[in-house]
């Protein structure tokens, strides 16, 4: 009889055991060599042991009977040191085994980060029962903690098992999202949503600094500060083919151990199967490829012919509540059309990705049902084009049911909030409408919504439509873009009531009809993001048109303006000469004086741009922030300092106010001007904010305009004092950050909103401290020098990312 | 005719930002080599057929960039303008391997950049 050793009791190799009994029980004569100290079970199903929904015994899939029964010679706990193929024998730790033919069936080894403190106790892998049940162990002490490092199918399944069994999880992932190499952005944030709800710990774009303790674990450090205290380490971040013993030997290796289709190596002698195998450039993850491998090499071995094919794969998470899919190419692209379907109120995600009339990719999350069918569409390249408009609808749809465009809405909890000015929520406008009122006007008298501001106007509405349905008509609104229907106002309202903060959540809860917005919507929610959670979301420059992203004005040939802040159009002798400097250094071709009271330097190329911000930067100059949807300038005039006329100190007023607003996002951009007398030198009435100094103090009016339209302020309030000016003008500045539609100037608001609600709202001395808190906390964040900053953090960016000018022609 | 690829070592997939782009200067011309999602690059030609804007400065949403100048849209897979415009940006075939973005320099030099 033929001698078959099989080195490694894995799920593969376990497969191939299975095909040669039912097929050919006498052909060989079997032994099995496995590093760890037991037979063939099922790897796949630690995850339920780990959390405790199945025991170890439950997922042996070869006990020690079959083994037996089938004369399989076991060498388990015993690790294979070298293949010796001149003399055609396997040599294990306790002695050598002849072969005629030989399986490698190694698997992988689990990839260690090499941080500081990776060898400490208590840091393990998640790959076999030993570090389950190290786990276990840990899990056992009460109040212990657990922080995966990986945010991977592995390294999720660890924490959600860690968590059942009472654990504190954190999890540490790299990247932007949550299993980013299966699922989209969409997808990610509802899958940390509940795990988020299940009690675990995510934090994303964690970088890993160090692990410290004495001789075991005790805290995780990241690069930005954060430590971790901890019991327990699993680092979940990849796992490597194991091929040292085969490479050793002289086997053809790339990444793994080479094949062919018939899983044969270099060495017509020796195959190998599972994870340690490459094929075509291919490796291997999951178990459905490699159960396909074994029933080939079984097929193999006994002479018959059969070759091994590549097919598409999909994914699940185990974790119970967190249904997920995944299957085929999702990433979008040319000819590749994106159907996209969510259902905010079921927390449901489904995307289909179709190219040439084929579903290629889906992900889905929440409702999976329709996995399988999706999944065989993909496998088998059926024509879809019949049935492509109800395709995401699955299998048992009939005819042509629309997504809701108001299914956002609908699926607010009675108790959110949907009239910000008098706090009414949604289950007092239903209850309204229960009580009869059928109309906007009829809700405005009884609950008091949309009466103020009238902001909320379009959510009421769509409350009266989702609740009376065709008994009530909603008058048109012009919704975002086209990647919604809700209007901005709506927009706005839902992030604040639904506490939404960040863009995956508001595409998801919000029903967007794309995967990742548009050019029209990116940068107003980013905006309506960092206005009303300046602490928790972090401002995405990728959301951002040029200037802002770049901190200078692009000009139309593709050069930038740069202009340093000049506070309240006040300067120096050396900031001008620094100014000059800069110009000549960068060969600056035009130095103009702007409207604004300050220098512009026009026609500095990016690659500069850093370097002549240093320079600026270096004299103490900052960034004018002459390009953002923000705070611009404040114009003042000399006031008492040198005017005859003058009243009071504007241009020291203007400083001041310069100061503190600087470096604050607004919906449009904001100037401000300082008059010190009537005579009005710094055309103050005619910007979003003016000041008129007087002899009794100081004139705030607001809603000015001099562009496109052009339109005198409004007085807002008579202030006696610079303080009292100035907490006024925060106060407004703040409200309008708050309520303004992305892209409306402060005059356009207002006019929305109206004069009185506004005066009505900051005359309230509550609600005036508490706008300038708010605004406060938002300038710890914002009031800061992008361009120190950039020099800091994105230096590199302004660069080319590779100059292949210099090379050699071929 | 099949000119053989010649693959060069531009720079690493993180050195690009998620839904950012980064230039990359050739004897051609600037290219624009965009990042639409984690694991998804594509090389194009910087320059809009519109006016010139450089389109890595536009902002990138699923596969299109918008031009930053006058919000002409593109698609960096065909280079080919979307909605009601046309205009054709050139595309160049680039590649991922182990994190490393493999861009074909024969291309790059057998056709202008625009
Ligand atoms: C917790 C967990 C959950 C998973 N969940 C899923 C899932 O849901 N779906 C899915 O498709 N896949 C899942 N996988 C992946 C799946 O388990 C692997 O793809 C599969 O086990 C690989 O099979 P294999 O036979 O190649 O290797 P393994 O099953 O790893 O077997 C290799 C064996 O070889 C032994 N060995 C290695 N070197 C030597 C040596 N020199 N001498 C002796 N013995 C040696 C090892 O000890 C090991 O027992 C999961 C994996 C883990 C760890
Ligand atoms: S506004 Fe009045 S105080 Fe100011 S410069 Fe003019 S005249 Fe003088
Ligand atoms: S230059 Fe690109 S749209 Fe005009």
């Amino acid at each position: 009889m033929q001698k078959l050793v099989i080195i490694g009791a894995g799920m593969a190799s376990g497969r191939v055991l299975e095909h040669l009994r039912d097929t050919a029980p006498d052909a060989f004569d079997i032994t099995v060599f496995n590093a760890e100290p037991r037979g063939n079970y099922n790897r796949i199903m630690l995850s339920p042991v780990l959390s405790g929904e199945k025991t170890y015994a439950e997922i042996i899939t070869h006990d020690d009977t079959w083994y037996a029964d089938n004369n399989v010679t076991c060498r388990f706990g015993e690790k294979v040191i070298a293949v010796d193929r001149d003399r055609r024998v396997v040599i294990g730790e306790k002695g050598e085994v002849p072969y005629d033919k030989l399986i490698f069936g190694t698997g992988s080894a689990p990839f260690i980060i090499p941080l500081p403190g990776h060898d400490k106790k208590g840091v393990v892998a998640y790959r076999d029962l030993e570090d389950t049940n190290a786990m276990v162990a840990a899990a056992a002490k009460p109040g212990a903690r657990a922080v995966v490092i990986g945010g991977g199918l592995l390294g999720l399944e660890a924490a959600a098992g860690l968590r059942l069994r009472g654990m504190e999880v954190t999890v540490l992932h790299i990247a932007t999202h949550l299993m980013e190499r299966q699922l989209d952005e969409a997808a990610g944030y509802l899958l940390r949503r509940d795990l988020e709800k299940r009690g675990i710990n995510v934090i994303l774009q964690a970088s890993t600094q160090e692990i410290t303790g004495g001789d075991a674990a005790e805290a995780v450090h990241l690069a930005d500060g954060t430590v971790l205290p901890c019991d327990i380490v699993v680092m979940a971040v990849g796992i490597r083919p194991a091929v040292q013993l085969a490479r050793d030997c002289g086997l053809t290796c790339g990444r793994a151990i080479e094949v062919d289709a018939q899983m044969q190596t270099s060495d017509p002698d020796v195959y190998a199967v599972g994870e340690c195998v490459e094929f075509n450039g291919n490796l291997f993850g999951l178990v459905a490829p490699l159960y396909d491998q074994a029933k080939v090499l079984a097929k193999t071995l006994l002479g018959q012919a059969d070759a091994f094919k590549l097919r598409e794969l999909s994914t699940k998470l185990k974790v119970t509540g967190c249904d997920l899919f995944s299957a085929g190419d999702f990433a979008g692209g040319d000819g590749r059309e994106d159907i996209v379907f969510r259902d905010p109120g079921r927390g449901v995600y489904k995307r289909l990705v179709i190219e040439d009339d084929q579903l290629i990719g889906a992900v889905m999350y929440g409702d999976t049902g329709d996995a399988n069918w999706f999944f065989g569409l993909i496998k088998d390249g059926t024509d879809i084009s019949e049935m492509r408009d109800s395709l995401i609808f699955g299998p048992a749809f009939q005819g042509g049911a629309q997504a809701d465009p108001m299914a956002a809405v609908a699926a607010l909890p009675p108790e959110a909030e949907i009239c910000g000015c008098n706090g009414v929520c949604k289950g007092a406008i239903t209850a309204a409408i229960e009580g009869g009122a059928t109309d906007l006007g009829a809700i405005r008298a009884t609950t008091k919504a949309s009466a103020s501001c009238g902001t909320c106007t379009g959510l009421v509405e769509q409350v009266l439509s989702v609740t009376l349905g065709d008994d009530f008509v909603r008058p048109a609104a012009q919704p975002v873009c086209k990647c919604t229907d809700l209007t901005h106002e709506d927009v706005r309202r839902l992030i604040k009531s639904q506490e939404l903060k960040s863009q995956p959540a508001v595409w998801q809860e919000l029903g967007w009809k794309t995967p990742n917005g548009c050019h029209v919507c990116r940068p107003a929610i980013n905006y309506y993001l960092l206005a009303d959670w300046p602490l928790e979301y972090q401002d995405d420059l990728q959301s951002r048109f040029v200037n802002e992203r770049n901190h200078a004005n692009i000009q139309k040939d593709g050069t930038y303006s740069v202009m340093p802040r000049m506070w309240g159009g006040i300067t120096t002798p050396d900031e001008l000469r620094a100014i000059a400097d800069a110009a000549d250094k960068f060969k600056v071709p035009t130095v103009k004086v702007t409207g604004g009271q300050r220098i512009d330097l026009l026609g500095v190329k990016k690659e500069d741009l850093t370097d002549i911000w240093y320079d600026l930067n270096q004299a103490g100059m900052v960034s004018g922030h002459a390009y953002s949807k923000g705070l611009r300038t404040v114009k003042t005039c000399v006031g008492t300092d040198h005017c005859r006329f003058g009243t009071q100190d504007s241009t020291g007023l203007g400083i001041k106010l310069e100061k503190k607003l600087w470096g604050s996002w607004t919906p449009h951009k904001v100037k401000l001007g300082v008059s010190g007398c009537p005579r009005n030198c710094a055309e103050a009435t005619c910007k979003d904010v003016g000041i008129i100094c007087v002899d009794s103090g100081y004139q705030v009016s607001v809603a000015g305009a001099a562009g496109m339209d052009v339109k005198e302020t409004e007085r807002l309030h008579d202030a006696r004092t610079e303080e009292e000016a100035i907490e006024w003008v925060a106060a407004f500045v703040q409200l309008y950050r708050e309520n303004g539609k992305y892209l409306d100037r402060a005059y356009k608001w207002v006019a929305k909103v109206s004069l009185d609600w506004v005066k009505e709202t900051l005359s309230d001395d509550a609600t005036r401290a508490a706008l300038n808190e708010r605004f406060e906390i938002s300038q710890s964040v914002y009031r800061k020098d992008p361009w120190a900053d950039h020099n800091q953090t994105r230096a590199a960016l302004y660069q080319p990312l590779a100059d292949l000018t210099q090379e050699a022609a071929e | 005719m099949n000119t053989p690829m010649s693959w060069i070592d531009i720079g690493h997939i993180d050195d690009i930002p998620l839904r950012g782009s980064r230039v990359v200067k050739t004897r051609a011309g600037c290219l624009a080599v965009f990042r639409t999602t984690e694991a998804q690059v594509f090389a194009v030609g910087n320059t809009c057929p519109h006016k010139g804007g450089p389109l890595s400065e536009g902002i990138v949403h699923g596969t299109s960039v918008t031009c930053p100048l006058h919000n002409m849209i593109f698609d960096l897979e065909t280079g080919q303008a979307q909605g009601m415009d046309t205009g054709q940006i050139p595309t160049y075939p680039i590649r991922i391997e182990a994190g490393r973005l493999l861009l074909d320099a024969a291309s790059v030099s057998s056709r202008s950049a625009a």
